[in-house]
């Protein structure tokens, strides 16, 4: 009886077993409790993403409280267009338009690091090269064919792609290739944060609930014990 | 002062309706075995999930909307501007996954223990019927986010309907209320989940412990607690005061009430068990992508297809034998007799003995190949289909079926040990 309980759990972690596999993914490192870097990221969010790509689940006035942006900072810096705090992060570009100039409207993205991963996105960021066939002339590694111009282009340089489909150090960029793998994981860690804005309060929070079920798991079996005297 | 009040009141109450001999006939003075072990706390745990999901549905439907505009992002809403919204979801979308885990290990437990067997077999047939439409539930439920995954999800399943002869495209689209999954379906899919699927599973759940108190409680050895009134000499009975009902038919033996010894016990289970699901809950609460699978967070989209379709893990061992059947038809056919199969299993089994414990080698061996095919069923139901999985999944799909087979030959006359009068310890 033992052995036959020892074997259905011995083949449960088999469950385990079933992971995405595909392309290699770089650690992005994200750290959600680093407020500068999650500023940082949603700065560049906002100049270098958003004109295309909304985060049209998120507010303002939340992004704001979360990373440490004073309201008057944030509006003066951020709200430019007569938006109220509370509005969502949205841009003015017309979805149909979009669809038109780019073959399908740029997906929204707040929750993008929960669709494809941190370190996906971090990846893809540093993973564009020059391609030819293509109508924007670049490509990406980790997302074949993408529709979209390598935005950052100017900050990282330009990639090649050898022979043996690895990436050539990137040359002509406003940045090294550490201040732009820097900017990246920021950006990663913006994506992050916005993709669950409430990670860190689920987190610690968490610790608080485990930290009673325990306390509250001994007190029950202790009563559980002194009951079951009159049992035994 | 207060006491006495108390016992007024409930004086006035008792003469109106037997409160207090309901509370004495299925909890104070309910006879429950007293071997119950480790694999006896998940019938409690389900219907702690399932007022769980009761109670956090009611709340998540306040701020919920069931429209094709409006559904993902009032998801988000949830997760984003409603206090404790993300909790509240999460405790859902991980409830709906701890129900299956829950009423895996409890069906295992019945499968192990004969459970299922004479005189038990409409408290068996209730149980399934509550896994039927639990599965109903959680498929209509995982439309609602309204993400890629639902959709796919919803077109894989409500497809399979079409294969029915004659009448598949009008049942097709008689379920969808459209021609393609939209928010004709949301809608009613909402109102199904919402309404009718958990008020038929309060009531099955009602009848099944209400067909468990009349035929009693099963336990690990298999051997009944009720015993032919007058065979027990009285400093044998059980010591404690058992309700009119079960005493005046039988002796009964090796019981204790179950409260306030099992209700104790299930506490215990109830902390345990909340242990493993809160850290789920608050520090993976996409259960590692088969809680809640990544396309989930993009949102319906008619006009692309997530790059590999799953169910939800739960549906796994079902979608498998679905798809390593070639033909549709006969694969849908397929799926649901691995449901049947399981209402039939009173039947399959001839054999008088219960517990696996005094039940030969062959069972022993039947029920752990049984129990590897399924759980290797389910994993391959979360994997894309290749020519290699597939193979393995016909051999599982055997091994599924083949045990309620081999158990009907065999139960005939097996050779089962001595099982004793009493339970022992």
């Amino acid at each position: 009886m033992k052995k036959f309980i020892l074997v259905i759990f011995a083949l449960v972690p088999m469950l385990v077993l079933a992971s995405g596999g595909g392309v290699h993914l770089d650690k992005a490192g994200n750290d959600l409790s680093d407020k500068e870097s999650l500023k940082r990221g949603f700065d560049s969010y906002v100049s270098y993403c958003l004109g295309c790509h909304q985060l049209q689940y998120q507010r303002y006035n939340r992004t704001f409280v979360d990373l440490g942006i004073s309201e008057e900072d944030g509006m003066a810096k951020y709200l430019l267009n007569g938006q109220r705090p509370g509005d969502h992060i949205t841009n003015a570009m017309p979805a149909k338009d979009a669809a038109k100039w780019f073959g399908s409207a740029p997906p929204d993205l707040t929750l993008e690091a929960r669709l494809r991963s941190p370190d996906w996105i971090y990846t893809y960021l540093r993973s564009f090269y020059l391609d030819s066939e293509r109508p924007f002339g670049v490509n990406n590694k980790v997302f074949k064919d993408v529709g979209m111009p390598h935005v950052l282009q100017g900050l990282q340089g330009v990639r090649g792609i050898d022979e043996h489909g690895n990436l050539t150090p990137a040359v002509g960029g406003s940045m090294t290739e550490e201040e732009y793998d820097a900017f990246a994981r920021d950006l990663s860690n913006f994506m992050e944060y916005v993709g669950e804005p409430n990670k860190l309060e689920r987190e610690s929070m968490g610790y608080w609930v485990l930290g009673f079920l325990f306390i509250f798991f001994i007190l029950s079996y202790l009563l559980k014990v002194e009951y079951w005297r009159d049992v035994h | 002062m207060l006491v006495k009040l108390f016992t007024d009141f409930m004086g006035w109450i008792d003469k109106r309706l037997p409160v207090t001999d309901a509370w004495n006939k299925h909890l104070a003075q309910y006879p429950a075995p007293k071997n119950f072990n480790f694999w006896y706390f998940f019938g409690s745990l389900a219907m702690l999930v399932l007022v769980n999901q009761i109670l956090t549905g009611i709340w998540l439907t306040m701020n919920y909307e069931p429209s094709n505009e409006g559904a993902f992002a009032s998801i988000e809403y949830i997760m984003r501007d409603v206090d404790y919204g993300w909790l509240l979801r999460y405790m859902h979308s991980t409830g709906a996954s701890a129900f299956f885990i829950v009423v895996y290990m409890h069906m295992m437990r019945g499968l192990m223990y004969g459970s299922y067997q004479k005189p038990r077999e409409l408290l068996w047939i209730f149980g399934m019927l509550i896994f039927l439409v639990l599965m109903a539930e959680a498929f209509m439920g995982y439309l609602l986010p309204w993400g890629n995954m639902s959709y796919w999800g919803a077109q894989v399943i409500i497809s399979l309907f079409g294969n029915v002869p004659i009448i598949g495209d009008d049942l097709t689209l008689w379920i969808r209320g459209d021609y393609v999954i939209s928010g004709a379906t949301l809608n009613r899919f909402f109102a199904l989940h919402v309404i009718a699927l958990p008020l038929v599973l309060v009531i099955l759940v009602f009848l099944h412990i209400l067909a468990l108190h009349e035929v009693g409680s099963n336990n690990p050895e298999g051997i009944d607690i009720k015993k032919p009134k007058g065979s027990i000499k009285p400093e044998e009975l059980s010591k404690f005061e058992f309700h009119k009902q079960y005493t005046a038919k039988y002796d009964i033996v090796d019981a204790i009430p179950f409260h306030p010894y099992y209700s104790v016990k299930d506490i215990m289970g109830v902390a345990g068990f909340l242990i493993i699901f809160c850290w789920v809950m608050f520090f993976a609460p996409e259960g590692g992508g088969y809680f809640m699978e990544a396309p989930n967070f993009e949102p319906a989209n008619g006009l692309k297809t997530p790059e590999h379709i799953a169910p939800v893990w739960y549906f796994g061992p079902y979608y498998t034998i679905l798809r390593v059947i070639p033909h549709p038809l006969l694969g849908a056919i397929g799926m649901f007799s691995a449901i049947i199969v399981l209402f039939l299993l009173p039947w399959f089994d001839r054999g008088v003995v219960k517990s696996i414990k005094y039940r030969s080698k062959a069972h022993l061996i039947n029920l752990i190949q049984f129990s590897i095919c399924f759980i290797i069923l389910g994993v391959l139901g979360t994997l894309p289909a290749t020519p290699v999985y597939n193979m393995i999944g016909v051999f599982a799909s055997f091994g599924y079926f083949g045990f309620f087979v081999a158990l009907w030959f065999y139960s005939k006359n097996e050779k089962t040990k001595p099982v004793p009068e009493r339970i022992s310890g």
